[in-house]
């Protein structure tokens, strides 16, 4: 019974004193393997007598309890270490800069197109497209502009020479969608436009987005109230607006609209222009062959660029197309 | 149309403050621009006269005057001006007077001499431009009185900017008139009086182009006075219209032309042979206009002649020889009213733009033309004296336009408006518009004015009663009615997705001109099948671009030159390509060029090369949706485009169909654009790259998959697409992915080879793989390379 408790005592401060793993395991073969001690002493159980058998075999199991129990306290305390230890020598700066490609991003024009969209989708207008050449008919003729008219000179026009044009507006988009489509219809399209004008405020290119809803019940009424809504939704808040009389050849009534606009110079918010809309001349309606009794229609008009410079407070319009990268990565 | 406020109190009892008044013109149509005094800002200058005027002791250009400015006394003032002299009266600024917001007149010495006030130009006073001497008033100006009360300086002048359709406003009387309907105020019409006859000097005048021009009416005035001074109320009122004083004969026609809106013109009748016919201009014919400017004519100009040709461009501008000089004593008056569509694009055609082009394009009333000359006679009787002959009325009644009637319906009105407006509202809105209506059945009968060209139909009525019921009294309402949309297909990738995947790539975005030189698109060999602009504002944007690459080369190029080394753009947009027909497609194309990725820790730096191009073009396509992976639908062919690097240049196909190309730029171009650094670039077909297919679920195998890596010897010349073609062709089902994880050429390897590395993971669906099954697969393959490719398996 002596040896028991020479041996416990023994190998309690071996285990106490191994301070690695490997050599943790080897105490435990040695103690508590198949040929350890304690193994050793069991297997010597079965030359004893029965009493002594009882007694001495309760004591060697406690012990093997005992060591079994104290190496594995002592596995967790040197796992421990040995996973802080790990974790420190891991440490790194986390303030160093992230590995990786630079984001690109949109030009301001496409962004402003997007938020516009986005906005009229919602109202329920789908989105149309059309050819950038075009000719007399679908640029001026369909949307009531006589030869000659005075109002054609408002639009200076690029041509080719045999009687094609480049768009000056995205309005022959709308002939083509109600030539394709007819009465009711609710749509918008946005797309570049050209007029042959270069100057700081004029660039021979830029884009547009014109809208038009035909139906059995719209009215004059309805064409503040989308636009007002427009207008509150891409500037994110209540703008107070002003429709005044105007004049384009395929709307009747026509109105220009101002939003009050504050340049951030401490002076009161100055009236300015954002876009063109009116009612659907009765000619361009019978030009695609709408019933003009019987649908009343709104159509409106945006200049793109106009836009994006007021809500990004871009001041110079040419910026848009000079395509200095500085300027625009401000943009993403 | 410019004109002050003043002006148009005399046509109208106004009873609003010039803010107001601006606001109701512009809700009312006329567009107010600019609200600007009509002097500059200044107090106690004085109409003063010089008494006497003597040199100065001590300067030679200085003059010593003494001035009567209605006080007690006179002041001494010394003046620099040149045309200071005895007798005349000027604006006098007295001591204590205040010019503009701070310069106050004080008691100097100048070179030695006193000087008690400052005799003005009217440039100081902010009357006009004119800085060379002292302003000079008539003789008959009140000396004493404040000038500002004496000129009626309080003013203001409004310019309001019209919509072509609003011609009848380009007048005094024409905004009064429609002022009055919109302020509701009462019109006091000018009074017009024919002019005694005195004399009965006569000219024929016939009608040949009776069509283009109804109604000519003439009057010969003789013994003007040439050296007849403009009163200085005229002066006045023209020039608060932006329209300098020339002449009496002229400045009476402007101040007609901006009074009545009737456009005249003066002949100087002793130039003129024989009688006035107005016709077409025939070929051959040519006429030197006031401006100096030749012009050929031809039968699409209407013309004023006398016996021997044209002596004016009909509704443009007159003649030279003809027109009325410093010695001119007996004129030919011209009131004429001519088509809008005779003029229209006239003048424009011609690189002109007149006052009269502007109105007759526009439209004058038809029946304006005797008032007008009647009312310059009695000016210009008033002014240059002279006597007047009888009026020469030409008309062809039956081609001068008349208003016909237009209905409106009470309920279309409402309907269209979304607003009820009361009938009595409406009619009192017509009546005040001149329109004479009659209101029965619930609607409307109105005839316009003969000034108005822009009444001939209902939804002409509708706008009219709109502004002037004001649109700000329209409420705002929202459309109801069904919602009707179109498909959002899932069968194209759309334009928003793949900029959003380049701009991850690191591609910024990019807008250029559509058009271009034509110099740029030859230097990249793209000038072929160009379309050009016929009338081109500049060199560089002569024609239509053929693609995206050149305009996105110069961009990048520009950029390089600002110090910025590594830059991705890309560019989504129309080219035009004009064969038989023209062809106008959605392309989008990038270009990269410095280092492949940003400058950072960790990470070698190195430039970007075709594969970084090809990875995010790659990246792009896989919106399609993942490809089945081994049906190889998109494919890079090696080509050769001439303005890509030969060895380094890919037509890109899916399905067999090409879509555009990705490549090296050519050397030799980066060389004249001055790029030093490689330019990787792609251009493609959107709308054939964006087409997809919905995606549809396969089935996902529960069993393990087995990877089998094969090293290969393969000779140099065969690409690694065949590689990749065979060694799919020869797994068999099985294989479920292929990937190539080295390439390596050099050292160790036999020359004319190259050493692949590609691992094959292999699967089944419907059991797990056993290693015999697998070996001889891998056998086949190995076999089947070596037989076709002549590859070699390496130890």
């Amino acid at each position: 019974m002596e040896s028991v408790k020479q041996i416990l005592k023994q190998a309690l401060a071996e285990i106490e004193a191994s301070d690695k793993l490997p050599a943790l395991d080897e105490l435990r073969v040695r103690y508590l393997g198949k040929k350890g001690e304690i193994t050793a002493l069991l297997k010597s159980l079965g030359s004893m007598e029965h009493e002594q058998r009882k007694a001495f075999g309760q004591a060697v199991n406690r012990t093997k309890g005992e060591l079994a129990q104290a190496i594995n306290q002592r596995k967790q305390v040197l796992e421990e270490a040995a996973l802080n230890q790990r974790l420190a020598s891991e440490k790194i700066d986390v303030t160093l800069p992230g590995r990786g490609q630079q984001r690109g991003g949109l030009h301001p024009v496409t962004h402003t197109l997007q938020r516009i969209s986005d906005i009229f989708s919602r109202l329920g207008y789908d989105i149309a497209t059309g050819p950038e050449v075009e000719d007399d008919f679908y640029n001026f003729e369909s949307l009531n502009f006589p030869p000659h008219h005075p109002a054609r000179a408002m639009h200076d026009t690029f041509y080719f020479g045999d009687g094609r044009l480049l768009r000056t507006h995205t309005s022959p988009v709308q002939i083509r969608s109600m030539q394709k489509q007819g009465a009711p219809i609710r749509v918008i399209a946005p797309g570049k436009v050209f007029r042959s004008d270069s100057d700081q405020t004029h660039t021979p290119m830029f884009h547009q987005v014109e809208g038009l809803l035909v139906g059995e019940t719209v009215t004059m009424a309805d064409l503040k109230g989308v636009l007002q809504t427009f207008v509150n939704l891409f500037f994110e808040t209540p703008l107070e607006m002003r429709f005044r009389p105007s004049y384009f050849p395929f709307t009747e009534p026509s109105a220009e609209v101002d939003i009050a606009w504050d340049k951030g110079d401490g002076k009161e918010p100055g009236w300015l222009e954002i876009l063109g809309c009116g009612m659907v001349h009765p000619n361009v309606l019978k030009a695609c062959n709408v019933d003009s009794e019987k649908y009343v229609g709104y159509a409106f008009g945006m200049g793109v660029e106009r836009l994006a410079m007021l809500r990004y407070g871009v001041t110079d319009l040419r910026q848009f197309f000079e395509n200095d990268v500085r300027f625009l990565r401000q943009f993403h | 149309m410019r004109f002050s406020i003043n002006w148009l109190k005399q046509w109208v009892e106004l009873d609003l403050s010039n803010a107001e008044l601006a606001g109701k013109l512009t809700a009312s149509g006329l567009e107010v621009d600019t609200v600007t005094p009509v002097a500059a800002d200044f107090s106690d200058v004085v109409v003063a006269k010089i008494t006497a005027c003597g040199p100065h002791p001590n300067a030679d250009k200085l003059q010593i005057c003494t001035i009567d400015h209605g006080a007690d006394e006179s002041v001494q003032v010394v003046c620099g001006a040149p045309n200071a002299r005895a007798g005349i009266s000027i604006p006098l600024a007295r001591v204590g007077a205040v010019m503009g917001e701070d310069f106050k007149i004080r008691k100097a010495k100048l070179r030695g001499v006193e000087s008690f006030g400052m005799a003005c130009s009217a440039r100081e006073l902010g009357l006009s431009d004119d800085h060379s001497g002292l302003m000079e008033l008539p003789q008959d100006a009140p000396v004493g009185m404040d000038l500002r009360e004496y000129l009626e300086l309080d003013d203001q002048a409004i310019e309001v900017e019209l919509t072509p359709n609003r011609a009848d406003c380009l007048s005094i009387q024409g905004v009064a008139q429609d002022v009055s309907a919109s302020c509701q105020v009462r019109l006091q019409p000018l009074e017009v009086t024919p002019a005694e006859v005195t004399v009965d000097d006569t000219i024929e005048v016939t009608l040949e182009a009776a069509d283009d021009c109804p109604r000519y009416v003439g009057r010969i005035i003789r013994g003007i006075d040439p050296a007849a001074a403009t009163p200085l109320w005229m002066i006045e009122v023209l020039r608060r219209s932006g329209i300098r004083s020339i002449s009496a004969t002229v400045d009476a026609t402007n101040y007609v032309l901006m009074e009545l809106g009737q456009p005249m013109h003066a002949f100087d009748l002793d130039k003129l042979q024989g009688n006035i016919t107005v016709r077409r201009g025939r070929s051959g014919e040519s006429i030197e206009l006031l401006d100096g400017k030749q012009v050929e004519l031809d039968d699409s100009l209407l013309a004023i002649c006398d016996e021997r040709g044209p002596v004016a461009l009909a509704g443009i501008m007159g003649g030279l020889h003809s027109g009325v000089t410093e010695s001119t004593t007996r004129i030919l008056l011209e009131s004429a009213w001519f088509k809008p569509a005779t003029i229209s694009g006239k003048a424009r055609d011609l690189g002109l733009h007149t006052d009269a082009s502007h109105r007759f394009e526009r439209g004058v009333d038809p029946q304006g033309q005797v008032r007008a000359i009647e009312r310059i006679t009695q000016l210009l009787l008033d002014i240059t004296g002279g006597q007047a002959g009888p009026l020469v009325h030409a008309v062809s009644e039956v081609h001068v336009p008349v208003q016909n009637p237009v209905r409106l319906r009470h309920a279309r009105l409402n309907r269209v408006l979304g607003i009820e407006i009361a009938a009595a509202e409406v009619t009192r809105i017509f009546t005040d518009l001149r329109m004479q209506p009659q209101f029965s059945d619930d609607s409307w009968t109105v005839t316009a004015p003969s000034d108005r060209f822009d009444i001939e139909i209902e939804e002409d009525l509708i706008e009219e009663v709109a502004r002037i019921f004001g649109y700000d009294n329209i409420p705002a309402a929202h459309p109801a009615g069904e919602l009707n949309p179109g498909v959002i297909s899932e069968g194209c990738v759309s334009l928003r997705l793949i900029q959003q995947a380049l701009c991850a790539a690191g591609y910024q975005e990019a807008i250029n001109y559509s058009f271009t030189s034509h110099s740029q698109l030859a230097q990249f060999r793209m000038d072929e099948h160009v379309l050009p602009l016929a009338n081109a504002l500049n060199a560089d944007l002569e024609v239509m671009r053929t693609a995206l690459l050149p305009g996105l080369m110069e961009t990048l190029s520009r950029n390089l030159r600002r110090q910025q080394d590594r830059l991705r753009f890309f560019e989504t947009g129309t080219v035009f390509v004009q064969r038989d027909s023209l062809t106008e497609s959605a392309h989008v194309a990038a270009v990269a060029c410095g280092n492949a990725m940003p400058e950072q820790w960790g990470l070698q730096a190195r430039k970007t090369d075709f594969f970084d191009l090809k990875g995010d073009l790659e990246a792009m396509l896989s919106l399609r949706g993942e490809d089945s992976a081994l049906l190889d639908e998109v494919e890079f062919r090696p080509a050769e485009l001439a303005w890509l690097h030969p060895g380094q240049s890919a037509m890109v196909a899916i399905r067999g169909e090409d879509i555009g190309w990705a490549g090296s730029i050519h050397p030799l171009i980066l060389q004249q654009l001055e790029i030093r650094d490689p330019v990787l670039a792609f251009e493609l077909d959107i709308d054939l790259l964006s087409k997809r297919e919905t995606p549809n679920t396969n089935i996902i195998s529960r069993f393990p998959s087995v990877r089998r890596d094969l090293a290969l010897l393969i000779p140099e010349k065969i690409n690694f697409a065949e590689v990749r073609r065979n060694v799919i062709d020869l797994s068999g089902d099985l294989l479920a992915n292929l990937v190539l994880f080295d390439l390596y050429s050099g050292q160790n390897v036999e020359k004319g080879y190259k050493s692949l590395a590609i691992g094959l993971i292999l699967q089944n669906v419907s059991c797990t793989l056993t290693d015999e099954v697998v070996d001889s697969l891998v056998q086949n393959v190995v076999q089947g390379l070596e037989k076709r490719l002549d590859a070699q398996l390496r130890g």
